[in-house]
């Protein structure tokens, strides 16, 4: 057997070595010197993210179980991209808080599976991969949500996360399983060909959908993301915000464009529907947080509603277009969760109220804050605003000018609340605003790649050139 | 040819802007002070050597200088209408470097000895920068609508620099109307550019000026009241160029825009950012000469032609040294302008093009000398006005000595740069259009007796009693004044018609005696009567001025202009357009709006309560959502 072919996996092989790797690190690296696994699992993680730039061949394995294909290695990398911020900006935490209590390769060691449960889940060729893929990304994220044990709100956030995400693969794994009784078949390809108009296969997708639609945070499946969110390490709420809801998206939007093309006419109006309702759901909760980490919650739902605006025009622009907001979102909200890590970690506070006055002591950290906050509300030219704009162009070439129109309504009113930290930030002054600090490094790297993502995405233009050949690979 | 380094000219400056800009409190004024003059002179040296390449080594290839392009696809429309970011590199767009570096780095320079002990020392070298980058940008872009960026660029630099002084309100006001008027024109400009870039499907320059490209050849394809859009879209563009030049209309922020530093006049009202208009003009020259028979060219001449005329008038009356320089620019602005109006194309036909190109040239030379000398007198005796100036020669001889050099160049007296390129210009008015020429002529002699009132009221005439003693300038002052004074004699040798001409070939140009002799005496007239009135106090001024009467009140109004916009705006458009307006807008639209928003904020209040925390209402929520969707999909919305 020629063992080569599974150079085709090289991503997934690259990150279990890393894992294997830092386990026995684990058990040779003496107490005292702990820290040093944050460094060597960013590091190595580092080396893995420049690594997987290098080309792929597009081929498939194991009978077309695990396909890619240049797209999907596309998307890979801004998975790598987007994880290696949060492993950066969660080192500070991490040799503060938990490498003296020994579990910091367990951090790793649960994220790196995590991840890889994606990379399988978005190269799936069939249903069963996809849903050990689907498995394998989640079951480790509700441990690490749990990771603070020592505080009642992390533990509780843990088991409403695992608790949720039961409910909703078992619901998913049902819908799978009627796909299978209407079609005789788990791989995408031979259902593709086969799949019929029935009640049943309908109702198949309504299942699956939901299940995908938990982590998207789509309404009405959302409501354990804000909960989750605030109870969570930071580092886990912007992982699960970015990392575990781009990927997602990524291959919901595969599936919809591929397998259940023929149901069209039924998903798009399904999207239509839950589009509306997430934008407006997400937008009016957002509007009265208080908490940063809540706050930030509610506008990743919002967000979630405006992507569906690219998937349901089900072509190569709105492909091109999803994937494009999702890598300018990777960055926005990155730096917005890194900003709220930074000031969590040195004072504790994650309030709104704590960040009056933030630009006369921190001026730095407050205007990356603001260009972030600026690329979620789609402010030119910074990155966000061309992300949203491709979307409701989009939309609006497939004629849905009513949706476009709620779009704006509420980009309107995620302004608002978008604006009011920043005020909160700029105008307000404070008696006992946060005093200066200087973060560490590793935070420094983390909030300047996102930095230079969110300008760059928003001046150079060929990468949407780009992305859009890429989507091909799935017309 | 290569032209990849000429990236770095305007690279450079903006990397002194964002070194500056960033560090500004951190940065020494005098170290910011080197790190400026650094900067320039490197983006100097490097666009010398592009001149000398393109000129005198690779730029002439059969017997025409050629285009060179360099340029990346930055958004794209259709597959022709796009915007490109790139540089473009032709006869005038070197030309243009060289001025734009060459007074850049003298200004610089200068304000060094200038701007000492200002407490915004090193912002004001931080806003050269992004002056310069703006402009090395402009002069650089290959398409209408980079030109258009930098265009804007351009503007707010010079708004920035205008109202450098915040604290002083005249500041602030003048460089709000700088900025406020120039955005009027602009508005013009933009829709000309969206004409041009629907009706020919590009932006391009190269593909706009072919001669024998769709651009110009299908001009008559499609008309509006009675023009083709293409004019049109000409004229809208001219409009955004009169806006930066001060031609008449747009003109009145050019003078309010001396409360900038002085330095900063010489570099962007006088010698480069105002010329922005005359190089559209000329960058878009074969579209402005071929289409309809160049009716839109039309338009450009006498715009410049009356402008012109009209700021030397108002020039003679003015009594603040800055000002009349403002007015004398406008009127040079004018000249170029209407020397492009009645250029021809081919050959020596295009004589007026090139006597354009080359007034631009050395009038930034003499006009940059003028500002800056103004400047040093106004340092040594703390005054814009004539009044409180006189026989300074003695005690300020390099800045008397260069100051002459400047008035002679711009009077037209040979052999100083001035009077060679004017003489094209009235060479080029005289075989196309004898009315303009006419009034060139009389310019010139208004120009000469202008400019020499001011002089003969600084440096001669009696000594007034000063506050201390004033002297001549530092150094760093004095050298840029030497330096511009020895381009102020030379640059008229230039020949510039080998170089620049519409068609790239190049031609021989050849004085015209007589009409040389013409504008030379006029020039001499007008010295003479200035020499008669103000060499010496005494009331014979007063006593013209009182029989000029009304005309001499006119123009000491500036013939009412700012007068006529404030009524226009203030009784008109502010009472009876905008007042019902806002308070349609407050009534309405508002109560509209805030009713919308203090509802959002109700309803997103009332469902506050949904999310309770419970985990069994959220897998509730799940379930039902799943049998609703399914109900829904199933047996109702079934299309």
């Amino acid at each position: 057997m020629d063992f080569s072919s599974f150079l085709l996996m090289r991503h997934e092989l690259i990150l279990l070595a890393i894992t294997l790797l830092l386990i026995i690190a684990e058990i040779f690296i003496p107490h005292h010197k702990k820290s040093n696994i944050v460094h060597l699992a960013i590091f190595l993680f580092g080396i893995h993210t420049v690594l997987g730039f290098l080309g792929l061949a597009e081929s498939s394995l194991f009978g077309g179980m695990f396909r890619t294909n240049e797209m999907i290695h596309f998307f890979k990398n801004v998975l790598n991209v987007g994880v290696l911020i949060v492993l950066l900006q969660s080192a500070d935490w991490l040799q503060e808080k938990i490498v003296e209590q020994q579990r910091g390769t367990e951090f790793f060691v649960l994220l790196f599976s995590s991840l890889l449960g994606m990379y399988f889940m978005i190269s799936a060729g069939d249903f069963l991969m996809f849903y050990l893929g689907l498995e394998l990304s989640t079951l480790p994220v509700a441990a690490l949500a749990a990771f603070e044990v020592s505080k009642r709100i992390s533990s509780e956030a843990g088991v409403k996360l695992i608790l949720s995400a039961a409910l909703a693969s078992g619901v998913s794994l049902f819908g799978i399983s009627m796909l299978y009784a209407t079609t005789g078949s788990i791989y995408f390809n031979e259902i593709l060909e086969v799949i019929s108009v029935s009640n049943l296969s309908i109702l198949g997708l309504i299942l699956f959908f939901s299940g995908l639609a938990f982590k998207i945070s789509l309404v009405p499946f959302h409501f354990w993301t804000a909960d989750v969110y605030e109870g969570s390490p930071i580092s886990i709420a912007s992982y699960l915000s970015v990392i575990s809801k781009g990927a997602a998206v990524f291959i919901l939007m595969i599936l919809l464009f591929t397998v259940f093309k023929p149901l069209m006419f039924v998903w798009e109006n399904m999207v239509y529907v839950i589009a509306i309702a997430t934008m407006f759901i997400g937008n009016l909760f957002a509007l009265r947080q208080q908490n940063m980490k809540r706050f930030l919650a509610f506008s990743s739902i919002a967000q979630a509603g405006f992507i569906l605006l690219g998937i349901i025009t089900g072509d190569q622009l709105g492909f091109a277009t999803v994937v494009y907001f999702v890598l300018v979102y990777v960055f926005s909200n990155l730096a917005a969760f890194g900003v709220v890590q930074a000031i969590s970690l040195q004072t504790g506070k994650e309030n709104m109220k704590d960040y009056e006055g933030l630009y006369r002591t921190n001026p730095k950290l407050s205007l990356v804050m603001m260009l972030a906050l600026f690329s979620l509300a789609g402010i030119p030219p910074v990155a966000g605003f061309f992300g949203k704009f491709f979307l409701f162009t989009a939309a609006a070439s497939k004629g849905y000018y009513l949706l476009v129109f709620l779009a704006v309504v509420n980009v309107t009113i995620s302004l608002y609340y978008y604006l009011l930290v920043i005020r909160a930030m700029f105008l307000r002054k404070s008696e006992n605003s946060i005093p200066f600090f200087a973060s560490k490094l590793y935070m420094r790297i983390g909030l300047i790649l996102t930095v230079l993502g969110i300008l760059i995405l928003g001046l150079y233009s060929p990468l949407y050139e780009y992305i859009f050949e890429l989507s091909s690979n799935f017309m | 040819m290569n032209i990849s380094y000429i990236y770095l000219i305007p690279i450079i400056p903006l990397a002194v802007f964002l070194l500056l800009g960033i560090n500004f409190q951190k940065i020494k004024p005098a170290v910011s002070g080197y790190i400026g003059v650094l900067g320039l002179l490197s983006s100097a040296i490097l666009s010398y050597y592009a001149a000398y390449q393109y000129f005198f080594v690779s730029g002439k290839v059969d017997g025409k200088y050629q285009q060179f392009i360099d340029k990346t696809v930055w958004m794209n429309f259709t597959d022709t209408l796009r915007i490109d970011m790139g540089i473009l590199v032709d006869s005038i767009s070197v030309m243009m470097l060289v001025v734009v570096s060459t007074i850049s780095l003298m200004v610089h320079i200068y304000s060094r000895g200038y701007m000492k002990g200002d407490p915004g020392y090193t912002k004001f070298f931080a806003f050269l920068g992004l002056f310069s980058f703006s402009m090395f940008g402009l002069v650089l872009a290959t398409n209408l609508f980079q030109i258009y960026i930098f265009w804007e660029l351009v503007g707010v630099s010079s708004y920035l620099l205008i109202g450098y002084y915040y604290t002083k309100p005249s500041a602030v006001a003048a460089a709000k109307k700088a900025f406020i008027v120039t955005r009027f024109a602009d508005l013009g400009f933009l829709i000309g550019i969206l004409i041009m870039g629907y009706y020919t499907g590009t932006f391009d320059f190269e593909t706009l000026n072919n001669p024998e490209g769709s651009a110009i050849l299908n001009w008559a394809s499609t008309s509006f009241m009675g023009l083709s859009v293409i004019t049109w879209g000409l004229i809208l563009i001219f409009i955004g160029g009169a806006g930066k030049s001060a031609m008449l209309p747009f003109h009145i922020w050019l003078p309010d825009a001396m409360e900038g530093p002085t330095p900063v006049s010489a570099l962007i009202h006088a010698a480069t950012m105002v010329v922005a208009g005359v190089y559209l003009v000329a960058r878009l020259f074969p579209m402005f000469y071929f289409v309809e028979d160049g009716f839109a060219l039309n338009i450009v001449a006498y715009v410049g032609g009356i402008s012109s005329l009209f700021a030397a008038i108002i020039a003679i009356t003015q009594t603040d040294i800055k000002r009349v320089l403002a007015f004398s620019t406008m009127s040079q602005l004018g000249y170029m302008m209407m020397a492009l109006g009645v250029s021809g194309y081919d050959g020596h036909e295009g004589v007026g093009y090139m006597a354009s190109m080359f007034h631009l040239f050395t009038h930034a030379m003499f006009k940059a000398l003028l500002f800056l000398g103004a400047g040093s007198v106004i340092h040594a005796v703390h005054s814009n006005y004539l009044k409180d100036m006189g026989g300074l020669r003695k005690y300020m001889p390099i800045t008397n000595i260069t100051f002459l050099i400047a008035a002679l160049a711009i009077a037209g007296v040979p052999p100083f740069a001035g009077f060679w390129s004017k003489d094209e210009i009235l060479v080029a008015a005289f075989e196309h259009n004898q009315l303009l020429y006419y009034i060139g002529v009389f310019v010139a002699g208004l120009t000469a007796f202008y400019m020499f009132r001011i002089y003969f009221g600084i440096f001669w005439g009696k000594e007034k009693e000063y506050e201390h003693t004033p002297h001549e300038s530092p150094m760093s002052m004095a050298f840029p004044l030497l330096f511009l004074a020895g381009m102020s004699v030379v640059a008229g040798f230039i020949p510039f018609s080998e170089y620049v001409t519409p068609d790239n070939k190049g031609f021989e140009a050849h004085l015209n005696y007589p009409l040389a002799a013409i504008a030379v005496g006029v020039g001499v007239i007008g010295i003479a009567l200035a020499w008669v009135f103000y060499k010496k106090e005494n009331s014979l001024s007063d006593k013209y001025a009182k029989s000029f009467g009304a005309l001499y009140k006119w123009a000491y109004h500036k013939f009412y202009f700012d007068e006529l916009y404030m009524f226009i705006t203030k009784k008109i458009i502010f009472n009876r357009i905008s007042a019902p307006i806002a308070q349609f807008d407050k009534k309405v639209v508002d109560g509209t709006m805030e009713g919308i928003g203090n509802k959002t904020v109700v309803v997103s209040e009332k469902i506050k309560g949904m999310q309770s925390g419970k985990l069994q209402d959220y897998a509730f929520a799940f379930i039902a959502g799943v049998v609703v969707l399914a109900i829904v999909f199933i047996y109702l919305w079934t299309n």
